[in-house]
């Protein structure tokens, strides 16, 4: 026995590393007819990464205080070495989070991922996207540009519509009577602590479920009805090491490709990275003549914008908008289809996915627009289509024709 | 109740009881140390004491013109209006959705036509209801983009609320109140001090 299998020995009597390894990695049995879309769950764990290490970085020059945090954050830029690199690393990495997560989500909804016994990877996915979203809204205070500021008071805002409470919760979530150091401090606090340490917490309780139930594939078809009978191995299955390592490094070098042309090239991304106001100062007397959030969030805050006022309170709109989320956790309940793939839905599944996708990027750019009332026509008939993709979805799915499914998975 | 575990016998009922009591205790125990984490976010007793009451100068303020100062971390309007913008501004009161300012959002001394002490003066906390955006002053009358008849008003570029010059809100758009007007009182004719109302010395609570 080489040392090394001796020390690996030691470790296992006291760790189980070899089991974990096999169990997560070597032995770990996917569906062998992965495609494209399974790009983007390893690349968002490549970007988690990414932020986290660039984050600690930044944290070392960055001063959360409203005196100093937007000449620190120019200080970043100007005078720290390679400061440049890391904060458009992280802001660059913010906007191409959502990109992949979004790409993530879309291969979910196509080939019916979140579909029994997958129902809580789901839940846990919607659950690291709410955490993903709270943690670019408090990121996005922290340079302290016009954008930071106003883009906080209007979400902080939102809060203060609920009824009775929303006052002092708003003030309770601003420590302040306005936007100020107290709030800027505190998002500070939890963007770096708090909410990096609830995403690292979902991510492995999405990836312990996943590999409980084992990844779902473009058939839409469990692979472990077909094993051997010998090795009790899924036919279909390989095994994740080497197998989609592999592939999936080619992913990571095609994603750092289109990362490090948009870092390099243009890390403003024209506006919809880091948008034109937000190097300007916070002004809390003067609100920039046209805001808007950030494109990942454009969608829902066309949403928000659709509603009119009812009964003296916007609170209605603050409803909408929550609910377009909250709404995604009933998906695997909502779909009544007998298959899951998109391969052997029927056409009416196909159309209204069709018109949800048309729709989410319809509302994102409305929301990107200042508000006129043709652009409010649009987004409520959008917001409309939107929910109606869930709310009619138990009907469309059981009345749809659906092909049958194979056996063994193809291609 | 008893039942058998392993060959001996469980009390199940006083094995619910010790888990029953133990979280009852564990709870209080992390309600009891949230609290103070909790209470930890609110106004530092700092920031609440920092609400102190702004006096301006007003003889500055032009007919038409409009000075912002800051009282609270928040930015005030003053507006000087013109004999004609009171005149424009009694002529809309049915497009308006709380023309009457029967909505809380001004002292009593304020329930009035223009919204204010004195008629010629606005005083106004320009916070849009909505959701906290600083409208912009559109004082051009007819302007083309704000639609032909417009009389005057305030503008907010996030989400489109209008308000007219005593910064009552139109129907139908997002904000659902008037704007606030904060206690004021004149010290004379050209000192104006905001944040304390005219009746009583003591300062006002948020």
């Amino acid at each position: 026995m080489s040392a090394l299998q001796k020390m690996m020995g030691w470790v296992d009597d006291r760790f189980p590393l070899t089991a974990t390894y096999k169990a997560h990695l070597s032995e770990y049995y996917a569906p062998r007819n992965f495609n494209f879309w399974y790009f983007f769950g390893s690349l968002a764990l490549l970007v988690l990464v990414l932020q986290i290490v660039t984050g600690i970085f930044l944290t070392m020059n960055y001063k959360p205080d409203s005196e100093l945090a937007f000449a620190s954050v120019e200080y970043i830029m100007r005078d720290v070495e390679w400061g440049w690199l890391i904060r458009y690393m992280h802001s660059t990495g913010a906007s191409m989070f959502f990109v992949v997560v979004y790409l993530h989500m879309f291969r979910g909804l196509m080939y019916g991922s979140y579909r029994k016994p997958r129902e809580l990877i789901w839940i846990f996915g919607v659950l690291i996207y709410l955490a993903l979203m709270a943690e670019a809204f408090l990121g996005y205070l922290l340079p302290w540009g016009q954008m930071s500021f106003w883009g906080a008071q209007v979400i902080v805002n939102l809060f203060a519509a609920v009824p009775f409470i929303g006052e002092d919760l708003s003030i309770w979530i601003r420590g302040d009577y306005v936007i100020s150091d107290a709030t800027l401090n505190r998002f500070f606090a939890f963007h770096v602590i708090a909410l990096p340490l609830v995403l690292i917490a979902l991510v492995a309780v999405h990836l312990v479920a996943l590999h409980e139930v084992g990844s779902n594939n473009p058939d839409g078809i469990e692979i472990k009805k077909h094993k051997d009978p010998v090795t009790h191995i899924p036919l279909d299955g390989i095994p994740f090491h080497p197998y989609y390592t592999v592939k999936d490094i080619v992913g990571v070098i095609v994603f750092l490709m289109v990362f490090s042309a948009i870092l390099f090239f243009a890390p403003e991304m024209g506006g919809y990275f880091l948008e034109a106001n937000n190097f300007v100062p916070a002004d809390p007397l003067k609100t920039p003549q046209h805001i808007a959030p950030l494109w990942y969030f454009t969608p829902f805050y066309a949403i928000l914008r659709a509603v009119p006022p009812m009964f003296g309170s916007q609170f209605p709109g603050v409803v909408a908008m929550g609910l377009s989320i909250v709404v995604m956790f009933f998906l695997p309940w909502l779909d009544r289809s007998k298959v899951k793939s998109i391969r052997y839905r029927g056409p009416i599944y196909k159309i209204m996915l069709a018109l949800f996708i048309v729709s989410f990027i319809g509302l994102g750019y409305l929301g990107l627009l200042p508000s006129t009332p043709v652009a409010t026509i649009f987004a409520q008939v959008l917001s409309v289509i939107y929910f109606l993709f869930f709310l009619l979805m138990p009907w469309y799915t059981s009345i749809d024709k659906t092909k049958p499914e194979p056996e063994r998975v193809t291609g | 109740m008893s039942q058998e575990v392993d060959g001996q016998k469980v009390d199940a009922r006083k094995r619910r009881f010790l888990i029953a009591a133990t979280s009852a205790v564990g709870g209080v125990a992390v309600a009891g140390v949230a609290v103070p984490l909790v209470m930890s976010m609110m106004p530092s007793e700092r920031a609440k004491a920092a609400g102190a009451p702004v006096e301006v100068d007003i003889s500055k303020v032009e007919p038409g013109m409009l000075l912002t100062v800051e009282w609270r971390g928040k930015p005030v309007w003053i507006v000087n209006r013109t004999p004609e913008m009171l005149d424009l501004m009694a002529k809309h009161d049915d497009q308006l959705a709380d023309a009457k300012s029967e909505q809380p959002q001004q002292p009593n001394y304020c329930k009035n036509a223009t919204r204010s002490i004195k008629p010629e003066y606005l005083v106004a906390v320009g916070i849009c209801t909505h959701l906290g955006c600083s409208p912009t002053y559109r004082k051009e009358v007819g302007a083309a983009d704000m639609g032909g008849d417009w009389p005057g008003g305030f503008f907010c570029p996030c989400h489109g609320s209008r308000f007219d010059l005593a910064a009552r809100v139109y129907k139908n758009v997002p904000a659902p109140t008037n704007l606030v007007i904060p206690p004021h009182q004149y010290l004379s004719d050209t000192r104006l001090l905001i944040g304390v109302d005219p009746s009583t010395d003591h300062l006002q609570g948020s």
